[in-house]
């Protein structure tokens, strides 16, 4: 569903990203896994349009979506959570929540003041939602508070109801795990299950914490210097030499 | 004899307070609600009273002609200098925003401020346009025939106030409803704004577009408020600065508290001249330097003891269907 070829990227001498060919199946849980610096996070800001590649095509569904601004990313239903959250902390969750449907009647100023009955309407259905996904996640109780009041942990999860009213087919999460307790983070994976079992949604995501990756992912892409190193099921990484040689920085012998 | 005078007194403070928190509104949907730094009101403000002025008044004629010259003079009814000058200002407005509104939050402050400095000189030198230096003088007021002039003053502190209750009713909507709650996720976070799928840059448009257009209601109301207006009225001082502390003080993120904000720095503003006035005779050549000093030291305690202003954002702004 998603397809990468031949992707290119540097900062000034830098080779971010180097030919760099991967592929994610629909309906899959993928794992990237890879030492520090070896490109990943800088591929989901390929994928999701904060730069621009400077060779290779990234195709979603079959149509080349390399280039595109963010928000029409968005509109390809491809969304993303970030290393470190990016929440509106000085909005209330619900309103986090509620303002992830795209294209909606009320975000037309005109609407607001000549079709109020029609905005509200569907304001109303877009609250409805907000609140099952918030049940979802059980965040339901924080709904009126501060998003940057919320806890790290309780960050993540609302990134991932973020992602759940976007209505997306893949989601890219960047350490959906990091700096979330062992309860948490077993609720966490129990929720990406569900909604790809569910709602077949696609996951890639990025993650340092290999019991997380191991349990969940499959199969699993590694990553070393730009490329991909190799890719199988998480037993056939596990055993492979070079995947510990990347981590061990045997490449540099 | 003393009551009425003092009435006269406080409705006319009144008019200047309720045109100030036209722009105060204004200004809070840039700042309060989408972050956008724009320290231009004057701009803005200059703009709405020269057009809404050409709007309304009459071509100068006779012996007027070789005084006064201006671009054009329609005289029309005070509601088309109205629209004329909110229409014209969010014309303006559209372009700068086009041009300036990639830039980051410092650079698009540098801009507006040396954009709204450009508009005044250029008023200022161009004979041709708007009088120059002298300005346009008795410009019409609505309604005045009907009662005694020097009543007029209770007649105009309506209309301010109508349109000011106008105003904001077309904000309160507009922001409790999903527009607003875009605006104020660019104003939280610009990037993830964008990767929630909203065009930052044609909402950020869409703010300073909007916020302009009532800047130029204020700036209108307050050419036929005084009747004459010249470039030296739109100084960054009074037509910016002050605006600034207004919702600063008040709340901004909050209408309610920009309208508040306006009332009360106009009121301590104009405070501060009777207080000036009591100084003894050697510093009073100094005095509106004092009264800028309070001002700025009034804004210092406002920022480091109570950030949020009198009333500070509500928690709960999309509300519109509760």
């Amino acid at each position: 569903m998603l397809e990468i070829k031949e992707l290119n990227k540097s900062f000034g001498g830098l080779k971010a990203i180097s030919n760099c060919s991967l592929n994610v199946e629909k309906g899959s849980i993928t794992g990237l896994i890879g030492p520090n610096g070896a490109g990943k996070t800088t591929l989901f800001n390929l994928i999701t349009g904060f730069y621009k590649p400077e060779k290779g095509t990234i195709r979603f569904n079959g149509d080349r979506i390399d280039g595109l601004p963010p928000h029409r990313i968005f509109s390809n239903k491809i969304y993303r959570t970030f290393q470190i959250t990016r929440e509106f902390s000085q909005m209330t969750v619900l309103e986090n929540l509620m303002l992830m449907p795209g294209e909606q009647y009320g975000e037309k100023i005109w609407n607001t003041w000549f079709r109020p009955a029609k905005v509200r309407h569907q304001e109303k259905g877009i609250m409805e939602k907000a609140l099952e996904v918030l049940d979802f996640v059980e965040l339901l109780d924080l709904k009126d508070e501060y998003a940057g009041s919320l806890s790290g942990g309780q960050k993540k999860l609302l990134e991932l109801a973020r992602s759940m009213m976007a209505n997306p087919e893949i989601v890219l999460l960047d350490e959906p795990g990091a700096g979330v307790n062992p309860t948490l983070m077993k609720k966490l994976m129990g929720n990406i299950r569900r909604l790809r079992d569910e709602k077949n949604l696609t996951f890639l995501l990025i993650e340092h914490d290999m019991d997380l990756v191991m349990n969940l992912c499959n199969p699993v892409i590694v990553m070393s210097e730009g490329t991909k190193l190799t890719q199988g099921t998480p037993e056939e990484v596990k055993k492979d030499k070079r995947v510990l040689e990347a981590y061990l920085g045997g490449q540099y012998r | 004899m003393e009551f009425a005078g003092i009435l006269a007194y406080l409705v006319s403070l009144a008019i200047m307070a309720g045109i100030y928190a036209v722009f105060c509104l204004g200004l809070n949907i840039q700042w309060g609600y989408t972050g956008l730094f724009n320290i231009g009101i004057a701009g803005f403000f200059c703009i709405g009273a020269y057009t809404s002025a050409m709007i309304t008044s009459p071509m100068p004629t006779g012996t007027y002609a070789h005084y006064v010259h201006q671009l054009f003079g329609l005289n029309l009814p005070f509601v088309f200098g109205l629209i004329g000058a909110a229409s014209i200002c969010g014309i303006v407005a559209f372009f700068i925003g086009f041009a300036t509104l990639r830039l980051g939050d410092d650079y698009l402050a540098i801009a507006t401020l040396g954009i709204a400095e450009t508009f005044r000189l250029i008023f200022n030198n161009e004979q041709w346009l708007a009088n120059g230096p002298r300005g346009l003088m008795g410009l019409p007021q609505p309604l005045a025939g009907l009662v005694d002039p020097k009543n007029y003053n209770y007649i105009y502190l309506v209309i301010v106030i109508v349109i000011l209750i106008l105003i904001y009713l077309l904000i309160e909507q507009a922001i409790r409803s999903p527009w607003g709650r875009v605006l104020r996720s660019i104003r939280e976070d610009e990037i993830s704004a964008a990767m929630s799928g909203k065009n930052v840059l044609r909402f950020k448009i869409q703010a300073l577009v909007f916020g302009a257009m009532i800047m130029g209601v204020g700036g209108a109301l307050y050419a036929h408020y005084t009747k004459a207006i010249s470039p030296d009225v739109f100084t960054p001082l009074y037509g910016t600065f002050i605006i600034w502390v207004m919702l600063m003080a008040g709340g901004s993120g909050n209408n309610k508290g920009a309208i508040l904000g306006a009332f009360l720095i106009w009121g301590m503003w104009i405070g501060t001249k009777f207080m000036t006035d009591l100084l003894p005779y050697t510093l009073k050549a100094r005095a509106p330097y004092i009264r800028f000093l309070l001002i700025g030291i009034l804004l210092e305690f406002i920022l480091i003891y109570r950030p949020q202003g009198i009333l500070g954002e509500e928690k709960k702004v999309s509300k519109l269907i509760e």
